[in-house]
């Protein structure tokens, strides 16, 4: 199963409303776009980059970072949520365990 | 197929660090100066830093000064460096960092406000959100944000450099931006050598892919100057995921050992300090190891402790997150087992490396109203991503001077329709050669005649001139491109652009009969460094109307 990103069609709710699903407008290789039952889908898994812009923007978490089959035999997964000024990352172990990490991202306007 | 004709005061071709810098400092300086920004993906994530960024790397602490950084470069590229670009860069680092700050980045600090000192000239910075807060402050100006617009040529009339086509790729629209300057602000280039991991694994890698040397290709056929591509950049990488070591050697203090556990560095480098020695000498003892047989090499994480391991890892999710991802399908932690390292395949660099547009102080590029900065402004290396931010503001108080007795100039709807033809011609045609077809190929030729992952990175005359033949082949079979929708065509236009360079690179490679930079650029066939004969600059001009590149030497200025 050649793997980047996946994208759970049960969470994704296709960003109804907007011109374009938050995925499609900023993925940097222009990768992502949403199939007509407005789904988010990538449209070629080995252009990918695991940069994780997706991840980050998907304002319901139904995009995981993973990596290709070849790079690692066994499955893990990535996903992250931006909380005002900070990212919090869940990093899930090939054993089912999962670690998770908050870390500043953003300097509010009193800390400037 | 429509067109849309835009005009400005001064054209920012990519919106990276570099170009979104330029475009909050030309506001600053002159509110009233009309900026557009084209830049091929979006703005808030695009470029090198999409992923994020976890340090500084171009920093003067206190006890250092701008001719201490100089001397630092020059050392790390053998001689040739241009100074006088570097002094200008160190003199401007701390201030464009403070900028940036000022926008919302977070930076390590000690108790005393001072930034935390992490590597000699290096910050620890918590950059997840770089590019973000970057384009928030350009959004914050009146300039005309372009996305998902690529650049394609630049309107040229023979003597000035008057604006740009691009075709944007969600409105199938052709561009005409027309321009009283333009500054190239774009990426450096990957993909021009077959990647370290194939098939669906090949972006994988450690620079943007999508930095396709776009701004190099639209200077090189404008007869635009170009000098050190053969200064090309390979990197010393985390195998597989391809994410920095320096996070790891520097941030960490890990040492590179071999497979039976010894630091080889202070046995290739004991003479020279060991640890301390070149960038360069990290890779090409690394090399030499697995040659003896002595590979796989790591670096070696096993002396952190539990809280170093939790900060490497929040250091890595700033910067590069597939590599906490490897650890986790592993099953492993750092701290439990040694990181592989490898060489990654051969980039076109000018931030790392000093690949680019030949610029005066004033980074104007030898073709007037034309002005670079960043990774595509040669001769000056190791700027990284603060050295961009002070070319950026350089350029943009050039350009501003400039304009001031310059009007539009007028294209000729004959020129605007020759672009627009060669630019969608591969969406015309029914059958020919894919871009996938084209990259490789392109790939395949530059790894095995011009010293990439295969060969160890070694070159030398006859597999540089067999090289220099193949893509010439190759060139002419662009026009039998095809595509079959906009994503596919960007990726022929990337093809386009790629081979560009490429020719460009093994003409530099094929000129310099020396052995400056160990395994950026190692000729068997001259394996000596010879000064009395090569500190000087190499430079190219392409001729356009013959298809020639003509080769010049420039000399080292102080």
């Amino acid at each position: 199963m050649p793997m980047s990103i996946f994208i759970d069609e049960n969470i994704c709710n296709g960003c109804k409303g907007l011109a374009e699903a938050r995925c499609e407008r900023i993925c940097p290789g222009d990768l992502c776009y949403r199939k007509e039952n407005m789904k988010a889908a990538i449209r070629d898994q080995s252009a990918c980059w695991t940069c994780a812009a997706c991840v980050k923007e998907c304002p319901v978490q139904a995009i995981e970072l993973r990596l290709p089959f070849q790079a690692c035999s066994n499955g893990a997964s990535l996903k992250a949520r931006l909380k005002h000024d900070k990212t919090i990352w869940t990093v899930w172990y090939a054993d089912g365990h999962q670690e998770e990490f908050i870390i500043q991202a953003k300097c509010l306007k009193g800390d400037r | 197929m429509s067109i849309i004709r835009i005009d400005t005061d001064i054209l920012i071709i990519g919106g990276g660090a570099a170009g979104c810098f330029a475009a909050v400092e030309i506001h600053k300086k002159s509110p009233d100066c009309k900026v557009v920004i084209m830049e091929k993906a979006h703005i808030e994530r695009s470029g090198c830093l999409a992923m994020g960024l976890n340090a500084i790397n171009a920093y003067i602490h206190s006890g250092q000064t701008p001719e201490s950084y100089v001397s630092y470069v020059e050392k790390q590229f053998v001689g040739i460096i241009r100074k006088d670009l570097v002094y200008g860069i160190a003199q401007g680092l701390n201030e464009a960092v403070r900028d940036v700050e000022k926008m919302g980045l977070p930076i390590d600090k000690n108790d005393d406000g001072t930034y935390k000192k992490r590597g000699e000239r290096s910050i620890r910075i918590f950059g997840e959100r770089l590019k973000p807060l970057l384009a928030e402050a350009v959004q914050k100006t009146p300039a005309q944000i372009l996305n998902r617009v690529v650049a394609t040529n630049f309107i040229y009339d023979g003597e000035r450099v008057c604006g740009a086509f691009g075709y944007g790729v969600r409105n199938s629209t052709f561009y005409v931006v027309r321009a009283k300057a333009v500054i190239v602000a774009t990426g450096g280039a990957s993909g021009i050598y077959k990647p370290n991991n194939p098939g669906v694994a090949r972006h994988l890698m450690w620079y943007c892919p999508w930095n396709v040397g776009t701004g190099y290709a639209m200077g090189i056929r404008i007869g635009a100057e170009m000098t050190s591509f053969e200064n090309r950049f390979i990197a010393l990488r985390v195998k597989d995921v391809h994410a920095p070591t320096g996070t790891i050697a520097v941030g960490a203090h890990s040492k590179q050992i071999n497979a039976r556990g010894e630091d080889y560095l202070e046995r290739y480098y004991k003479h020279i300090g060991g640890n301390k020695c070149l960038t360069q000498h990290r890779l090409l003892a690394t090399i030499e190891e697995t040659k003896a047989g002595r590979g796989p090499c790591y670096l070696d994480t096993t002396t952190l402790s539990e809280s170093d391991e939790r900060r490497l890892k929040e250091d890595f999710l700033n910067m590069n997150p597939q590599i906490v991802l490897l650890w986790a399908g592993k099953g492993m932690n750092p701290r439990n087992k040694p990181v592989e390292i490898h060489g990654t395949e051969p980039f076109v660099v000018g931030g790392h490396c000093q690949a680019g547009y030949w610029i005066d102080k004033e980074r104007n590029t030898t073709v007037k109203g034309l002005y670079a900065a960043g990774e595509v402004a040669g001769g000056a290396p190791k700027k990284y991503v603060s050295g961009s931010w002070v070319e950026a503001r350089i350029a943009t108080a050039t350009a501003l001077e400039d304009i001031k007795d310059v009007s539009l100039g007028d294209i000729d709807d004959s020129i605007i329709q020759i672009e627009k033809n060669r630019v969608l011609s591969p969406l015309n045609k029914k059958s020919g050669v894919s871009p996938l077809e084209m990259r490789e190929r392109l790939q395949k030729i530059m790894d095995e005649y011009a010293g990439g992952i295969s060969m160890n990175y070694v070159i030398h005359e006859e597999r540089l001139l067999e090289a220099r033949r193949l893509l010439k082949c190759l060139k002419e079979r662009i026009k039998d491109m095809t595509a079959v929708n906009n994503y596919n065509l960007v990726e022929a236009l990337e093809c386009v652009d790629r081979i560009d360079v490429a020719r460009v690179l093994v003409e530099h490679l094929i000129y310099r009969k020396e052995t400056r930079w160990s395994c950026y650029q190692p000729r068997l066939d001259y394996p000596e460094k010879k000064d009395e004969r090569w500190l000087v600059f190499v430079n190219s001009i392409y001729n356009p109307d013959t298809d020639e590149i003509k080769m010049v030497e420039r000399p080292l200025c102080q």
